[in-house]
């Protein structure tokens, strides 16, 4: 299924659901708004058409420029084959959703896909970005007092955390002995 | 302990630890597992709510050796980025070079010569083996069978060999690169490879003969710590962890990448317990998520035989100009590392330093199973189950 016709089959469910998004790329995804996102992922997940079970990645990308920060969801439905053979893959999509960059929110699908818990865990760790419905929204990787998120692209690196020296705008300190 | 537990009989003291129905009361404990601890692999730290033996809730709290790889990924060119990846599954080097070279190449529209193909493929199943290898002998020192250990590290040694003859390196390997490898296969490389996989297969039984049906290990790992095929399809769980539940996918069939649609072999599942599988296993146990290693150790041997033989002459790199520009597209690529699908999200923006790198680390999702798989079971069962996963946290944390 082309991502055209997914977005076809999105669009006769939620009319006003879609939002922009290039489909002339390597990696086609279909915009959603980021409301509707929670029933768009119910939809996706079971409807017969596209049974997408295996939630394969969550990627935040920061577009400064545009003051927004893009979520990519990466989805793919895997299927039993016959007795004994091999199971494959029906459908592959990819779903494009993007927040404002400060305060951005959108809703959690860790009830949809569990595997989106720690994926959501990890994207406001690293972006700030806050997912409502989330059941334990906290940091994942970095340390639950570190300040900022690293990923933005107008993260600023800390000069100290807790005696560990940082590094500055003149490049690594020089540790303190 | 309440003090009424000392003056109990001794078959209410038993009821009271076994469910609480008697009426006593058991105390719920906090304990934490790691972050240094031996059996969790690296630094990962569980919380660990226990009643008795029971371990009602298991929180997983991970980032110990978190780097922020992807923030490098984004302030260096692709060639640069590879060492890093090396550094994610520092078990499955070569695994990780490929599948990032093939991501950059897919945005860079880049065709590798054939000859790089075979040597990939070469290696990135000799890193399996190698890997698996690490995996069968760890869960055994996790299950306090230590021999396993020395006979899979003297094997693995080998393997690291061949490596050094082919790049120099022994772990960080950064020899699969875009476009294809650094430096072509040394002299008598395939030889001494074939002269491996023929010591190495009958190995293979031994290992079985060894550990797979030891019955102490059978009856650590039989039914304990169970994952349906719908739970773990729905947490996102890759590579041997889903096909012990018995899902028969493995994206080198499903979605052939490189040179694997030409080559035959076989994808291992979960089994029951009933003829030459020991009694009491069933689908999805921490039993079959070990033997689905096992046997993939096997297909990887067929695989490189299947290579040594089909290997043309000529070039093993394409002309990649150092400092091509990336265009401003966006890939998403992954393929089947030892422990899962690793998958690489690379955006460019025309300069020759990508906006964006994002990995998905297998180990990561097939961790975040953790808590809901070892909620109800015993304390001993916790490190049979996080064994049986197979993590390595350098990829978890990135």
């Amino acid at each position: 299924m082309t991502p055209e016709e997914t977005a076809g089959l999105i669009g006769s469910a939620f009319p006003d659901a879609l939002a922009d998004a290039p489909m002339d790329t390597l990696h086609p995804a279909v915009g959603v708004v980021a409301g509707r996102w929670h029933e768009v992922a119910l939809f996706l997940r079971d409807d017969p058409r596209l049974r997408l079970n295996l939630l394969r990645c969550l990627s935040g990308v920061d577009r400064i420029a545009e003051g927004r920060i893009e979520l990519v969801y990466d989805l793919m439905s895997i299927r039993p084959g016959g007795e004994g053979e091999a199971w494959s893959c029906g459908v592959q999509a990819a779903v494009r959703i993007g927040v404002p960059r400060d305060g951005g929110s959108l809703p959690s699908v860790a009830d949809v896909w569990p595997a989106a818990e720690w994926h959501e865990r990890e994207v406001y760790d690293l972006l700030g970005v806050s997912f409502s419905g989330h059941p334990d929204l906290r940091r994942i990787l970095c340390p639950d007092d570190w300040v900022g998120h690293p990923l933005r692209k107008d993260y600023v690196f800390p000069v100290e955390y807790h005696g560990i020296p940082g590094s500055t705008e003149f490049g690594q300190r020089s540790p303190r002995h | 302990m309440p003090d009424a537990m000392f003056t109990a009989e001794p078959d209410l003291l038993f009821d009271a630890t076994r469910d609480g129905s008697s009426g006593l009361r058991t105390e719920e404990m906090l304990i934490n597992m790691g972050p240094q601890h031996p059996s969790t692999h690296g630094v990962l730290r569980l919380l660990l709510r226990t009643d008795g033996e029971m371990v009602v809730e298991a929180v997983p709290h991970i980032g110990y050796l978190h780097r922020c790889a992807e923030k490098i990924g984004e302030n260096v060119q692709p060639y640069q980025f590879i060492p890093k990846t090396d550094r994610m599954d520092y078990l499955a080097a070569m695994n990780n070079n490929h599948v990032f070279s093939l991501a950059v190449e897919k945005l860079l529209g880049v065709e590798v010569p054939e000859r790089a193909g075979y040597i990939r493929v070469i290696m990135a199943e000799l890193n399996r083996i190698a890997s698996h290898l690490v995996a069968f002998g760890t869960y055994g020192l996790d299950m306090g069978a230590f021999t396993a250990v020395l006979y899979a590290f003297r094997e693995r040694e080998y393997i690291l060999d061949l490596f050094e003859a082919a790049c120099g390196a022994r772990l960080t390997y950064s020899y699969i690169t875009i476009g294809g490898v650094t430096f072509d296969l040394p002299d008598r490389f395939l030889e001494r490879l074939t002269e491996f996989l023929d010591y190495f297969e009958p190995k293979i039984d031994e290992y079985d003969r060894l550990l797979s049906y030891n019955h102490i290990f059978v009856k650590r790992t039989a039914g304990v710590g169970v994952i349906s095929a719908e739970d773990a399809i729905a947490w996102g769980l890759t590579g041997p962890c889903l096909r012990a539940s018995g899902v028969k996918w493995d994206l080198r069939r499903g979605m052939p990448y490189e040179l694997y649609v030409r080559l035959d072999f076989y994808i291992p599942v979960g089994r029951p317990g009933g003829g030459d599988i020991p009694r009491g296993v069933v689908v999805g146990d921490c039993w079959n998520r070990y033997f689905v290693r096992m046997q993939e150790m096997r297909e990887s041997v067929r695989i490189l035989r299947q290579c040594i033989a089909g290997i043309p002459a000529g070039e093993v790199r394409a002309k990649v100009p150092k400092n091509v520009k990336l265009p401003a597209d966006e890939v998403y690529f992954e393929g089947e590392n030892p422990r899962g699908q690793l998958g690489f999200l690379v955006v460019g923006d025309g300069s020759p330093i990508p906006w964006r790198v994002k990995a998905r680390g297998p180990s990561f999702c097939n961790l975040s199973i953790t808590s809901h798989v070892c909620r109800g079971v015993l304390l001993a069962d916790v490190p049979a189950i996080i064994g049986s996963i197979d993590i390595v946290l350098g990829e978890v944390d990135r």
